[in-house]
């Protein structure tokens, strides 16, 4: 189907069924309980994981193809924010001709940062990429925001103000983000039983794009030309031996790859119309490699899993207090109680830094391919139990293929 | 003939599906439309106290999260009551917000406007929170108000000190206890004046971003207005740690005070740098040279140690007050917590039992009875002396201190002395004011998300 295999078409249609179906699998506990506490099934958390999905697999075109680590994702990220809140400022709450500006300006942004970073491969490449970041940042939080000429607003955040000219806007439509008026906040929220689900229009805008960008990413990576990119990263110095140039394609899955940033960061303020100069930041652009890592990197659906949990970490942990604790540990005798508040605390609230770290470091250790791998692993697992059941019950062995 | 194919499966079959398809109409219509965002319906109402408890001002937000908490304790009538014996306004029983027991979530804004705001819609969107409280830094209110009035909360201002808070960003829903940049230059300035003369040379280093903007600005016009000059601004990258290139040449300017428009980490550094070169003992132009810290915080006093001793600042209040609400919150939080309150945790503590009393008087938690609850009340008895929330910009009148590092501090909280408290008439502006973005400015109107 589309012009994929059956193995891609089948990854292709799981995804699309759990981002459809996402309002009710994040939200598996009743509202009233205590476990409500890890929903995730929230509007905004809901758009978070497919905007950082987004993000994450574009990184994975430049970082699991060509091998090439860049650091500084994050500024194409930051530009594509401001471009679309520039894009409201000016002309219209519509989301469509802010994410498409989006996507052209962090398109624009990359191949210039590219083209002066891809001179150099490796570590280098790393550093000169991680100074164009830091510079953008700089620029965003407080060179271009004096008051004389302030293009971003600086440590407040880019946001539109009643009085910003807004061409095309007229009353009738929104005051918000909207797609040809319906608003990216309305959510329509559903009741079952003790069970509540919540369907917000702007999580389908996101979950439509993030299919049609994992479509692309899927096309790219079985093309010819994922295949030379793919060549780049085995081994670039034969490749340049036997002529070819690679630079080209470098730049291309750079541009690519920034492209998709810069498409999250229209997303991200489509949803939320501030940017603010923090998402171009160092942590913001070593957030993504830590989703592509810990998902897998160089592989299909690893950097959204990796996306997902990192930002399930941030803002389901980093909420639990000592009090949700002491209600959890309730049950036991005080003293005990107490104990086990003092041992998990560390671990949750502020410390949610502290547990995704170890967590990472495991996954790490344990499984190279990151989440992806687990999930190869435990496949393949299964698969040798039931196959061994299977021996023992009829007696024959499956040829080795 | 027809065959009639009526069997009794295929009637029940039918019947089922039929019910299930009459059901479904009612599951969707089961959410009741609520008259306004978060409309607490059960036993219980929630609050979010969203605070830094990572990064550079974690400090302060950890500060401000046990005074949250101790708020919530004296709503729903535990402890001692706190301030609620002193309040000028006796609305609350204790016995929760109109009834309803008071909850709170918590979570982490890390300082930043982005992750401030997630975390603030995750509190809007999951926990059902229906005002949010907290914040250390300008920016970050700035954001988390703005996202408050499009989600239709309340939003409650913590330690936020830029002049735009309540200026050209002022939105209907959010209001600000805090002092600001142009009240603490207006208090400053007279005792400068006293204190230094009329002739001095000044001298800024200022934080680069907006906070450090509107500091300097204020700090300028108002020394400038007694008579002082200004002899350099020099911006300075708020990740700096070390100043000592920014402060050497401060010594050849022929400036004679130097001014740090710095907070948090960066004037613990700057000044502890200042200190070294050994500012404080040149004498330039015939006069001892001085600095002075427009925005002072007990936590950055007990950063920088020695070597604030002497130097002035301002303050939003000082746990020294001795007014009745202040001595009353220093007793329910020390006995609590076994330390005083700072700065930026009476402020959280304040603007949380506004909030609960403003929802008594208007009997209800919708966010415009809210706001018109607040807006104009005159109240005393939460710490500040006599109060004004003003109705034009949402902003705290009040009494602003001027404060001193103590020379001879006989504990580790006695770090700073007050010098004076500069009467509220002094440090009024008009709404308008052209650094509270003038005439543009506009509060909006109330929203309260439905």
């Amino acid at each position: 189907m589309f012009g994929l295999d059956k193995k891609d078409t089948t990854l292709l249609l799981v995804v699309a069924t759990l981002t459809i179906l996402a309002p009710f699998l994040l939200n598996p506990f009743p509202t009233a309980s205590g476990m409500a506490q890890f929903n995730a099934g929230y509007p905004d958390l809901m758009q978070r994981f497919v905007i950082f999905g987004i993000f994450a697999i574009g990184f994975n075109i430049l970082f699991g193809l060509t091998g090439y680590l860049s650091f500084g994702h994050a500024a194409f990220l930051g530009v594509g924010s401001y471009a679309a809140v520039w894009m409201f400022k000016l002309f219209t709450y519509n989301v469509i001709p802010a994410i498409i500006m989006a996507v052209i300006i962090a398109g624009i942004f990359s191949l210039l940062i590219g083209f002066i970073s891809l001179r150099r491969s490796g570590i280098y490449f790393s550093i000169l990429t991680l100074a164009f970041a830091q510079m953008s940042f700089a620029l965003a939080y407080s060179v271009l925001s004096n008051p004389k000429f302030n293009l971003t607003n600086g440590e407040t955040g880019l946001q539109v103000y009643a009085d910003d000219p807004q061409r095309f806007h007229h009353d009738g439509l929104p005051d918000l983000p909207h797609l040809f008026g319906l608003s990216m906040r309305s959510t329509y929220t559903m009741d079952v039983g003790a069970w509540s689900f919540d369907f917000n229009a702007g999580y389908y805008l996101c979950a439509a794009i993030m299919l049609g960008v994992f479509y692309l990413a899927v096309r790219i990576f079985r093309s010819p030309f994922g295949m030379m990119l793919r060549a780049v990263k085995s081994n670039q110095t034969r490749l340049n031996y036997t002529g070819l140039n690679t630079r080209p394609y470098t730049l291309a899955a750079f541009v690519i790859s920034g492209m998709y940033a810069g498409l999250a960061g229209g997303l991200l303020a489509a949803m939320d119309p501030l940017a603010g100069a923090e998402r171009m930041q160092w942590t913001a652009s070593g957030e993504v490699v830590l989703m592509t890592i810990l998902g897998g990197a160089g592989t299909l659906i690893g950097p959204i899993l990796g996306a997902g949990f990192i930002k399930y970490f941030e803002n389901i942990f980093s909420k639990i207090n000592d009090n949700v604790l002491h209600q959890w540990f309730s049950f036991m005798p005080d003293g005990i109680e107490n104990f086990m508040v003092f041992i998990v605390h560390p671990f949750v609230g502020k410390g949610w830094h502290l547990t995704l770290g170890i967590l990472f470091m495991l996954v790490v250790i344990f499984l190279p391919g990151g989440l992806v791998d687990g999930g190869q692993r435990i496949g393949k697992w299964l698969r040798s139990r039931r196959g061994q059941k299977e021996d023992k019950t009829s007696g024959t062995t499956t040829p080795a293929e | 003939m027809s065959k009639s194919e009526v069997t009794r499966r295929g009637v029940l079959k039918t019947g089922a599906v039929a019910g299930a398809g009459l059901a479904v109409p009612t599951i969707f219509t089961a959410s009741s439309a609520a008259a306004y965002t978060n409309e607490p319906t059960g036993g219980t109402v929630t609050l979010g106290f969203n605070v830094p408890q990572t990064g550079p001002y974690a400090d302060e937000g950890n500060d401000e999260l046990l005074a949250q908490q101790l708020a919530v304790e004296h709503l729903n009538g535990e402890g001692d009551g706190g301030c609620l014996n002193t309040f000028t306004s006796k609305a609350l029983k204790g016995n929760g917000i109109l009834g309803k027991k008071v909850t709170f979530v918590t979570g982490d804004t890390q300082t930043k406007s982005d992750a401030a705001r997630a975390s603030a819609k995750s509190m809007i969107e999951k926990d059902g929170a229906i005002m949010i409280n907290g914040g250390s830094s300008s920016g970050v209110a700035v954001a988390v108000q703005g996202l408050c009035q499009d989600a239709g909360v309340i939003f409650m201002a913590g330690l936020t000190h830029a002049n735009d808070t309540t200026g050209k960003d002022r939105k209907a829903n959010g209001f600000r206890h805090f002092f600001n940049a142009y009240m603490s230059g207006a208090a400053l300035a007279p005792v400068l004046a006293n204190e230094m003369g009329k002739d001095r040379r000044a001298y800024h280093l200022t934080a680069d971003y907006n906070w450090g903007w509107t500091q300097e600005e204020s700090i300028v016009a108002s020394t400038e207005a007694l008579g002082w000059e200004t002899v350099n601004t020099v911006k300075t990258p708020l990740a700096s740690t070390d100043f000592s290139s920014y402060i050497a040449p401060v010594l050849n300017s022929g400036a004679d005070v130097l001014v740090l428009n710095h907070y948090g980490g960066n004037m613990v550094n700057s000044l502890t740098n200042a200190i070294q070169f050994g500012l404080l003992d040149k004498v330039v132009n015939g006069k001892d040279f001085k600095i002075v810290v427009p925005l002072y915080s007990e936590l950055m006093a007990a950063g920088a140690g020695e070597n604030i001793k002497g130097v002035l600042g301002s303050m939003n209040y000082n746990w020294q007050l001795q007014n009745e609400g202040s001595k009353q919150f220093v007793k329910s939080f020390g006995e609590k917590y076994g330390k005083p309150p700072s700065n930026s945790a009476q402020t959280c503590y304040a603007q949380t039992l506004l909030y609960a009393d403003a929802c008594e008087r208007a009997g209800t938690f919708n966010p415009c009875g809210v706001v018109e609850a607040l807006e104009g009340f005159e109240f005393d008895g939460l710490g500040n002396g006599k109060t004004l929330y003003r109705a034009d910009d949402h902003q705290c009148f009040k009494d602003v201190l001027v404060v001193r590092g103590a020379q001879n501090p006989t504990n580790a909280y006695d770090t700073l002395e007050i010098v004076e408290i500069t009467p509220v008439e002094q440090v009024s502006y008009a709404p308008n004011h052209p650094m509270f973005g003038g005439d543009e400015a506009t509060l909006g109107s109330c929203n309260s998300g439905a």
